[in-house]
C-alpha cells in the first residue's frame, strides 16, 4: 500500500462497464515528508477520499477488487484508494494533511 | 490505472491467436498537465479509442481483462476515455 495525496478528479463516460458509477480520483503518491514520490495513479475511490486529502491507495488488482467489492473476477481495476489518513507518525517525524498541503 | 494518450494504431497479421480481433493501440502515458511521462507502448482497446484521445489504461493481467478472452496475452488495455481532468492542486509531482 502507498501513501499518496488527491490532487484530483476524472470524468470518463465511455469506460469498461465494471467502473460506471465508481469515482475516479488522481493520486499523488508521496513520501514521508509530503513531496511528490513517482508518477501520478488513477484510483477508484472506495472510502469518499476528496481533493486534497491524505490517503491510502493499494497499487494490486486483487487487493484493489477486493476494497471494491467486485463481483465479477474480471473486474479491470489495479488501483483503488483505500483509506483516508488523519496522521502518519514515524521515525522521520509526523506527517498531517495539513503538511502535505505545504508539502514542499 | 494510468493516462495516456493515442497516438498511433498497431496492425499485426502474424500474432498470438489470442490476440486475434483485439484492437492494437500506441498510448503515449502522460501526466495530468498532458505532459509525456516514459516511453510508448502497445494496448488493446476494447473501448473504441481514438486517436489523439486522452484515455486511461491497466496493466498487468487487468489489461487483458475487458477482453473477450481476459486471459489472453495482452499486459496493457485501455479501460476508459477520459472526459474531462480536474486538478485543482498545482504539484511539481508526475
Amino acid at each position: 500500500m502507498i501513501l499518496a495525496r488527491v490532487i484530483g478528479n476524472v470524468v470518463a463516460t465511455q469506460k469498461n462497464p465494471h467502473l460506471s458509477g465508481k469515482k475516479l480520483m488522481l493520486i499523488q503518491p508521496i513520501d514521508l515528508k509530503g513531496n511528490p514520490a513517482g508518477s501520478e495513479l488513477l484510483a477508484v475511490d472506495a472510502v469518499g477520499s476528496g481533493i486534497g486529502d491524505l490517503v491510502i491507495a493499494i497499487a494490486e488488482g486483487r487487493s484493489a477488487r477486493q476494497v471494491i467489492k467486485a463481483e465479477d473476477p474480471n473486474t479491470p481495476v489495479d488501483t483503488v484508494i483505500a483509506g483516508v489518513v488523519d496522521e502518519v507518525i514515524t521515525t522521520q517525524g509526523s506527517l498531517y494533511l495539513f503538511d502535505t498541503m505545504q508539502g514542499r | 490505472m494510468h493516462l495516456a494518450r493515442v497516438i498511433g494504431s498497431v496492425v499485426a497479421t502474424d500474432k498470438d491467436e489470442r490476440l486475434v480481433g483485439v484492437k492494437l493501440l500506441v498510448i503515449q502515458p502522460i501526466n495530468s498537465r498532458g505532459e509525456d511521462k516514459g516511453s510508448p507502448i502497445v494496448a488493446a482497446d476494447s473501448i473504441g479509442a481514438g486517436y489523439g484521445e486522452t484515455i486511461f489504461y491497466a496493466r498487468s493481467r487487468e489489461g487483458a481483462m475487458p477482453l473477450p478472452q481476459p486471459n489472453a496475452c495482452v499486459d496493457a488495455g485501455i479501460i476508459g476515455i477520459i472526459d474531462s481532468i480536474h486538478v485543482p492542486i498545482t504539484d511539481e509531482g508526475g
